[in-house]
């Protein structure tokens, strides 16, 4: 049997397409140590804890609980949504938290794994991939709890849900994508994440997750740019049954969230030593 | 001893530098930088920048199935950096690395474990981190067990476990690695005596099979399974050499590990220990000693007379002071009446293997029916020889004497 051979020097190869066979070479020959971490971690996190999955809830949930609290007493004034804002303000809260979660998660699950990462040599991008099956576990109950609060208020089935899976993997993939890109720094400097919490809290007030897109107005036009728009607007439309609007923007925005996700896996890739170098 | 067999070259390191930063927020500052430099290629030749210092420089050296290769050293010498460019962790600053096959390092033990999980969970992170698959876990799940003694706590959450019973169970697992490239750093002491020996059993069978590196602070460890032996120091090449004995002699002449220490009771009035017609070799920081010749001691006492007998013992260290030989005059039948000042000559054969030795002076009250009484000086480390013109070097420090026919 040939022997494989492996060399390392400073030199790296920076041809995206066999840097790209070599990844996807690895994360597949990596598939179990992928799933193994996921089920260690999830498997561990409710072991560990009786009230579970509930703390996944709890942030979106007290958020939209706040503004429907501020949007009953009259304390503020919402454009009309089209649903009950009840709906409206936990869709977006909920969805929100999905696509935070998977932002953070390139980020989170290298960290995890500081302690052995400048020990043992394994496949790190398997990381990355235990960070999206943790995603679609933790994902898939909220959407989960999501649809029965939308069947509380009344809206029933309808065809368009059936599409709601793809959608949510869709909404994954863009967030991990963004966390892809920010891993390599924010693992180097602390303050980095501390800017992206800050960031995305800002973030949330300009897409329409809280209330909807105002008529006119230099908040119309931010809301308008914003590529988060239409992956909150679109997942929504699909839950509550109403039309998409921003269809044109949502496909381009996926369309371009695939070529960049390969483009955080490179970056991620070529980022690995350094880390483990200086930061491990 | 060994066949020249010429195996395939499984190691082949070329002009390996790595350099690192001394101060963290620098460190990161040029990991930035690196970072935007990796992506273009990394092309340029790599300089020191203010703070940074070689790790690593100008390493060169080869290694074939079959060979081991002992890998000693100071503290913070290098070794464990070598190590991690060897397993890919780290990326050379200059030169280049060649690895054919499967590389296994016996590094950290249980990486992936999760406490709260039980030994039989963890058993499959760990086996995964290690890049074993589903199957071949299924397959060497009872090995493991049996291996690291556990069945009884198998189901037991890990954070339960003993240390000893946790590095047992990453041990087991590890060695369950089938690699053509194995690297090895000190973890092989672990548990207790017993799963210590099963330990160094299992990698014995493994260094048939591979290429090793091993780095070890044990030098009679390296005396014994290396095939060669290199020395860094301050990231350089010291020494390199299939003759393991002289680079191991090296590294322990340039070892000031010997602190003398001289502890006197007020009983002794006077005292002096002299090693005599020995030379002391600057290089080696030790006298010189042939095997078969006498090593003469000359002690000159002066002991107050309130101590009416008393008997001298001297005791001989290893590089690890773990104490190996000794002699005293009470078992040669010899305990002195103290009469006043008084010259004694020890004349000892001198029967150790080639090595470093450390030797520590005593001499203790008598009481009547041969009962030890106060210490009434020691010095400890007081010398230390170096043996040499043996034929072979090996980790057993006495070769005694025999009549063969």
């Amino acid at each position: 049997m040939k022997l494989q051979t492996r060399v390392y020097q400073k030199e790296t190869n920076i041809n995206p397409f066999i840097l790209l066979k070599e990844i996807f070479g690895d994360i597949y020959r990596s598939r179990f140590l992928a799933r193994q971490l996921a089920e260690r971690d999830i498997k561990a996190q409710y072991r560990q804890s009786y009230l579970g999955i509930i703390w996944a809830f709890i942030i979106p949930i007290t958020t939209a609980a706040v503004w429907v609290f501020l949007n009953l007493s009259g304390t503020i004034k919402i454009t009309d949504t089209g649903i009950p804002y009840p709906v409206y303000a936990f869709t977006g809260t909920l969805l929100w938290s999905i696509i935070t979660e998977a932002i953070n998660s390139p980020t989170a699950s290298t960290f995890a794994a500081k302690g052995f990462m400048n020990k043992i040599n394994f496949t790190k991008e398997a990381l990355v991939f235990s960070g999206i099956y943790k995603l679609i576990f933790n994902s898939s109950i909220k959407v989960l709890l999501l649809l029965l609060f939308v069947f509380l208020f009344g809206i029933g089935f309808h065809w368009k849900l059936l599409l709601l899976p793809f959608v949510i993997l869709g909404a994954l993939l863009f967030g991990t994508t963004i966390g892809l890109f920010l891993a390599p720094i924010s693992l180097l400097y602390k303050d980095v994440g501390k800017v992206v919490v800050v960031g995305f809290n800002f973030l949330m007030y300009i897409t329409p997750v809280v209330y909807a897109l105002p008529r006119e107005g230099i908040m119309r036009t931010l809301m308008l740019i914003n590529p988060f728009t239409p992956v909150i607007l679109t997942s929504r439309d699909l839950i509550t049954g109403t039309s998409p609007e921003f269809l044109t923007y949502y496909f381009l925005v996926l369309a371009a969230t695939l070529p960049l996700f390969f483009l955080g896996l490179i970056l991620y890739r070529i980022s690995i030593p350094i880390i483990v170098e200086r930061n491990a | 001893m060994h066949r020249m067999e010429e195996k395939e070259v499984l190691i082949e390191v070329e002009n390996l530098s790595k350099k690192f930063c001394k101060d963290l927020k620098t460190s990161l500052w040029y990991g930035v930088k690196d970072l935007f430099s990796s992506l273009k290629g990394n092309k340029e030749e790599r300089l020191l920048r203010p703070r940074e210092f070689w790790a690593l420089k100008d390493i060169n050296f080869e290694l074939r199935r079959g060979e081991c290769l002992g890998l000693i050293g100071h503290n913070g010498a290098g070794k464990s950096t070598l190590l991690k460019i060897l397993n890919g962790l780290l990326k050379p600053d200059a030169g280049k690395v060649t690895i054919k096959g499967k590389v296994g390092a016996l590094i950290e033990l249980g990486a992936g474990f999760n406490p709260i999980l039980t030994g039989r969970e963890n058993i499959y992170n760990n086996g995964a981190v290690l890049g074993f698959t589903r199957k071949e876990i299924d397959r060497k799940l009872e090995e493991i067990i049996d291996f690291a003694e556990i069945r009884e706590f198998i189901d037991m959450p890990v954070q339960n476990y003993s240390s000893g019973m946790k590095v047992r169970l990453g041990f087991a697992i590890a060695s369950q690695m089938e690699p053509d490239v194995l690297i090895i750093d000190e973890v092989l002491a672990v548990g207790d005596v017993g799963f210590h020996i099963k330990c160094l059993n299992r990698i014995s069978e493994l260094l048939k099979k591979c290429a090793v590196i091993f780095v070890s602070h044990s030098m009679p460890q390296v005396a014994k399974i290396s095939t060669s032996t290199l020395l860094l120091e301050e990231g350089k090449m010291i020494s390199y050499s299939s003759n393991v004995s002289k680079v191991v002699l090296t590294y322990l002449s340039r070892f000031d590990m010997e602190q003398s220490l001289k502890i006197q009771h007020k009983e002794t009035l006077f005292s002096e220990v002299k090693i005599m017609g020995k030379a002391f070799d600057e290089n080696l920081k030790a006298y010189v000693c042939k095997r078969d010749e006498e090593i003469e001691f000359q002690y000159d006492l002066e002991i107050s007379p309130n101590i009416e007998k008393y008997c001298i013992t001297l005791v001989f260290n290893d590089v690890e002071l773990k104490p190996v030989a000794a002699v005293t005059s009470l078992s040669d039948n010899q305990p002195f009446i103290n009469n006043g000042r008084r010259r004694h000559i020890i004349k000892i054969k001198n029967y150790f293997a080639p090595g470093r030795y450390s030797i520590n002076c005593n001499a203790i009250e008598m009481l009547n029916d041969r009962q030890w009484g106060k210490t009434l000086f020691q010095y400890q480390n007081h010398f230390t020889i170096s043996v040499i013109n043996a034929n072979s070097f090996t980790h057993v420090p006495i070769q005694l004497k025999a009549n063969w026919n």
